[in-house]
């Protein structure tokens, strides 16, 4: 069985993200920062009248700030009842990957990441990082204090 | 179209549409394992269709649909089981109530077909456990029964389906308006982009062109969100009716009374709250208020009042339906929710009052003794529940025995417009809902800095001699901690909860309509946004939630609390927690201070106003007399000579009604009491450390037993002129 991947660029790494659940992807958009709200939370964006809120995914995997001035892109992905976007460095291409290729995350891998992760698959080059659908598009009330 | 024709209508589209989900559900009863839900699913939609009909005068239909539910609640109840029998039965009755239906919409009467021999094989069901013969014959009675007796076959039925209805009306899937409503919103965007575009240009033809545009999109975004805007008046035009005549069947005296009719509801609200509203009258009337003869000895009026009233609050719209009937009996509730099974005795047993009587929610409950014709199946407030919680909604009862009971719903505004004020703080635009507006200020330079007193962190504005909590916007939001100086302020003054408080915004920019959406769970948790709106040009703009941020600025509701607390506890000896005081200085130089919540205003006043009343002093304040005093209190106070020259500082003091002013030399500070040692002991001096020295503090205890004390009711002093 084959996987279709929605892929993108965090930091040095590459995610992918299952296709099916990728509503569309989007160049920088402006967004309304939320006062308050989960230093995760960058804002939220107006997808035509559709209020979605936009996920730093940088701050949600624990790695560095993107450096000054660089833009976003977004990466939306359907809940079931509304969406949410994923802020990342860069958007990469779709690929097929069969479900052989997919391979449990190393146990030595830690922390947030750990949670988020569903899978490997070695790419030519690269390694691709399957990310939880459920996972990554629930930004929970806790983190902030956590 | 009358209003009558408009209920019948209503009723007759309606009927026709549950019917129709009555039949698919009751196709699938017999191959359903678990088929509880179907057939509470059709109970509540024969339910519904005998209660209106018998509103309507349909006595036909209401007595075929009466026996039909009579079946049902046997099959609910579990005493029957849904045999192939029975399921034609109903379908038989759901055929002849399309007949009526089908009738009545054409002639307006039920029309002279009776289907006695269906009530009589639907009675003869529910009352028999063993399940008779001939299911067959059932189905040809029936369909036969519909052919010889309507004047109009099963041709003239769908003609008027899809005929004289559909004409006037269609349903369109809320889904769907949504989705048109955001299109035309980025349509007006579009718009606006383009006519900025054209405006440089002079080619005509483009002009006219952006011109149409212009206006065609104006008048489409309105018609699209006049289609899901409605007034609640339009689904309470039938409860006068209703009422008088439920109040008629009851043998019941009943006033109805409605407010905020003018409320606009979403669309699909309206919908949805249409059939709990009418359960709740129903039951309000039924059970709540009481026979005349019953309220003439409780020494209540004749007539009961049932109160509706709707309005919108906090980003919610409000409905509320009062009577001042009996109330409902928490005794009554527990003994009936014990026996039904619903609540373990020990659990029954520790709950209060409210939530033995929020028990009533539960399905299959109702305390009714007698099953009516109006209600007691213990249908209507699971219906109620459901209903309302499907859209986001609460429901809510509070009940006092022998004094009524009032029915709460509260319901997300999601879709509804509102009107709002637009302002900025900290480089970012806010909305704030119209309701809580009370008025805007702006303090001019010098003014702003007069006006406002700013200590540790507080502030308050003197505002026409009340003292106002002021809460910087840009602060509470994670700005700067030290709110910039500006040559002008601007304070938007709002009201929550009865309370009061100013929130200094960068800057004013309009009103406008805008349309709340929701903001994602991942944010609900941030109680200062009530959700959010895109503006003209497609950003979007935070909606502040004004109780959210009475509440998270702690100014308004605690510390007014705390400051009430602590006025109650200066008669006792101790205070647990800080109390905001108001440090001033007395005319013979004292350092004092008195609890801020006991402070209602602070005046300068001249001092050849002042008049004497006997050995006091008082002035003319408001319309009032207010009497003068002169902290220290002691013997020779009253011999304090003011000076004529300089206006005199007053604080004037207010509780339970009563009025002082205290005449000082000096208003210094608002700070929190730190160490206290107000030991009572005789003749010692309450003290307080604050803001690191020790000062005085006021005592009203002492105050009221100073013996020429002035504070009593100011219409007391009266009696000395």
């Amino acid at each position: 069985m084959v996987t279709q991947f929605c892929t993108f660029n965090v930091g040095n790494l590459l995610f992918g993200v299952d296709v099916v659940l990728v509503q569309e992807v989007m160049r920088y958009q402006e967004m309304t920062r939320v006062p308050l709200a989960s230093p995760m939370i960058r804002g939220i964006i107006n997808l035509r009248g559709q209020l979605v809120t936009a996920v730093d995914m940088r701050r949600r995997l624990g790695l560095p700030e993107a450096p000054e001035g660089s833009l976003p892109m977004n990466v939306i992905v359907r809940r079931e009842d509304d969406a949410i976007s994923l802020l990342v460095d860069e958007i990469g291409d779709v690929i097929d990957v069969s479900a052989e290729a997919l391979e449990r995350p190393p146990e030595t891998l830690m922390g947030t990441a750990r949670e988020l992760i569903k899978a490997v698959c070695q790419l030519e080059g690269a390694l691709l990082l399957v990310l939880d659908a459920q996972q990554i598009t629930s930004v929970a009330d806790t983190e902030r204090a956590a | 179209m009358s209003e009558t024709d408009e209920v019948i209508q209503e009723f007759l589209i309606e009927s026709t549409e549950s019917l129709d989900r009555l039949d698919v559900d009751l196709m699938a009863l017999e191959d359903d394992a678990a088929p509880e839900k179907r057939i509470a699913n059709i109970f509540r939609a024969v339910h519904t269709i005998k209660g209106t009909s018998g509103f309507l005068s349909f006595p036909k239909v209401e007595a075929l649909a009466h026996v039909g539910e009579n079946l049902l609640s046997r099959l609910r109840d579990g005493v029957l089981s849904p045999t192939p029998e029975i399921v034609s039965a109903l379908l038989a009755m759901a055929d002849a109530l399309r007949g009526f239906l089908s009738h009545v919409e054409t002639t307006g009467t039920e029309g002279p077909a009776a289907h006695d021999q269906l009530v009589a094989l639907l009675s003869q069901l529910a009352s028999q456990e063993n399940l008779p013969q001939a299911p067959i014959a059932v189905q040809f009675v029936a369909t036969k029964a519909n052919e010889a007796e309507d004047a109009h076959p099963a041709e003239a039925f769908d003609e008027g389906r899809s005929g004289p209805l559909a004409d006037t009306s269609i349903r369109v899937q809320v889904g769907l308006l949504d989705k048109l409503m955001n299109l035309v919103g980025e349509l007006v965007l579009a718009r606006n982009q383009i006519l900025q575009c054209a405006a440089g240009n002079e080619d005509s033809t483009l002009l006219g062109a952006t011109q149409r545009l212009n206006l065609l999109t104006t008048e489409l975004q309105e018609g699209i969100m006049k289609t899901r805007m409605q007034p609640i008046g339009s689904i309470w035009s039938k409860f006068p009716r209703v009422v008088r005549e439920l109040a008629r069947a009851c043998g019941k005296d009943v006033e109805l009374e409605m407010v905020g009719k003018d409320t606009d509801l979403d669309r699909s609200i309206i919908e949805a709250i249409k059939d709990p509203l009418t359960h709740i009258v129903r039951n309000s009337i039924d059970h709540g208020i009481e026979k005349p003869e019953r309220r003439l000895s409780a020494g209540k009026r004749q007539a009961g009042t049932l109160k509706m009233h709707a309005f919108h609050e906090g980003g919610k719209v409000n409905i509320e339906i009062s009577d001042d009937g009996g109330g409902i009996d928490p005794v009554r509730v527990r003994a009936k929710a014990v026996e039904r099974g619903v609540v373990t005795p020990d659990r029954a047993a520790r709950m209060t009052d409210r939530e033995l009587v929020n028990l009533i929610f539960l399905p299959g409950f109702s305390t009714a003794e007698a099953v009516s014709n109006v209600s007691g199946r213990g249908v209507g407030m699971d219906v109620v529940r459901t209903n309302i919680e499907r859209i986001g909604g609460t429901v809510d009862v509070q009940s006092q025995t022998g004094a009524g009971a009032i029915v709460r719903i509260k319901i997300p505004l999601t879709l509804a417009i509102i009107p709002a004020l637009i302002v900025t703080a900290s480089g970012e635009r806010y909305a704030i809902p119209q309701v809580s507006l009370v008025e805007l200020v702006r303090l001019d330079g010098s003014e702003s800095r007069g006006g406002i007193e700013t200590i540790h962190g507080t502030s308050l504005l003197r505002l026409r001699g009340n003292l106002l909590p002021l809460v910087y916007l840009g602060t509470l939001l994670g700005g700067s901690k030290a709110p910039a100086e500006h040559a002008e302020i601007n304070v938007v003054v709002l009201q929550t909860d009865e309370r009061r408080f100013g929130l200094v915004v960068d800057s004013i920019v309009d009103t406008e309509e805008i349309v709340v959406k929701p903001l994602g769970r991942e944010l609900k948790r941030v109680s200062v946004f009530a959700g959010a709106t895109i503006m003209g040009d497609g950003r979007l703009a935070l909606i502040l939630d004004v109780l959210g941020i009475a509440q998270s600025a702690n100014v308004i509701s605690e510390a007014r609390d705390r400051a009430l607390k602590a006025a109650s506890q200066v008669a006792m000896t101790a205070i647990e927690e800080p109390a905001a005081l108001l440090l001033f200085r007395t005319i013979d130089g004292r350092r004092m201070a008195i609890p801020l919540g006991l402070v209602a205003r602070l005046e300068e006043i001249e001092p050849d106003t002042i008049e004497h009343a006997g050995s006091d002093r008082v002035v003319q304040y408001r319309g009032d007399i207010l009497p003068l005093m002169c902290p220290p209190f002691r013997a020779d106070a009253s011999s304090v000579v003011f000076s004529q020259d300089i206006s005199l500082q007053v604080i004037v003091c207010s509780e339970d009604g009563r009025h002082l002013g205290l005449v000082v030399g000096e208003i210094l500070d608002i700070g929190e009491e730190v160490v206290s040692s107000r030991e009572v002991r005789r003749g010692a001096v309450p003290v307080a450390i604050v803001q690191g020295r020790v000062t005085e503090l006021l005592d009203l205890s002492t105050l009221r037993a100073v013996p020429d004390s002035s504070f009593r009711q100011p219409s007391k002093l009266l009696e000395f002129h």
